[in-house]
């Protein structure tokens, strides 16, 4: 019995998932093209690549980690992984030099929304892909 | 890099059309749930996107 839950919970060698899984995270929707399921993977690719191209179009702002009081600290750093998790797409942009200040205005402001939720989407697909690679989904 | 300069409505739309593909093709397992869930929950997007704004202009009196 307990073997068999061992069975159930074990994962794959890190050969079997790792690859897919960094793929995800470099190219959104790679990881799923990578395991053949290649319409969802250009879905996702798609929508993703949109919505960060979006913000860039917008003048989003990208973040980047600060110490200071809690919430500020809370809000740069979580901003700065959820652009940091959009993959090529942001060291692309970090290269190309890309430096948008934090301006007010509602244009703006949803621009930098776009890019954040294109990286906690592309976390989304990642996680997907993890679950295809290991078996736990088809 | 060309500007993009949208209303409310049009962020709001390309948000929610963005974020239903996604949420549709992660979270179900055959084609036909992931079309109905990403429907779903792109008109949820739409109802409490028109919701809250009436609620926010009836609330500012």
């Amino acid at each position: 019995m307990a073997t068999e839950k061992e069975e159930k919970h074990s994962l794959p060698p890190v050969g079997a998932w790792a690859p897919a899984l960094a793929l995800s995270w470099l190219v959104p929707g790679g990881g799923h093209l990578l395991l053949k399921r290649t319409g969802r993977g250009l879905l996702l690719m798609a929508s993703i690549s949109s919505m960060f191209v979006c913000g860039l179009m917008m003048r989003g702002a990208m973040f980047t980690p600060q110490s200071s009081d809690l919430l500020t600290t809370l809000i740069n750093t979580g901003g700065f992984i959820g652009d940091l998790a959009s993959g090529v797409l942001y060291l692309l942009t970090v290269w190309l030099g890309y430096s948008q200040p934090d301006v007010a205005g509602a244009v703006h402001d949803y621009g930098t929304k776009f890019l954040v939720t294109a990286g906690l989407l592309n976390i989304l697909a990642m996680v997907d892909a993890f679950d295809i690679a290991v078996g736990r989904k088809d | 890099m060309p500007k993009m300069n949208l209303s409310h409505l049009e962020a709001a739309f390309l948000f929610s059309l963005f974020t239903s593909v996604v949420l549709g093709v992660v979270t179900k397992r055959t084609d036909r749930d992931r079309l109905h869930y990403g429907i779903y929950t792109f008109l949820c997007f739409f109802v409490a996107l028109f919701g809250l704004g009436w609620l926010m202009y009836f609330g500012h009196g």
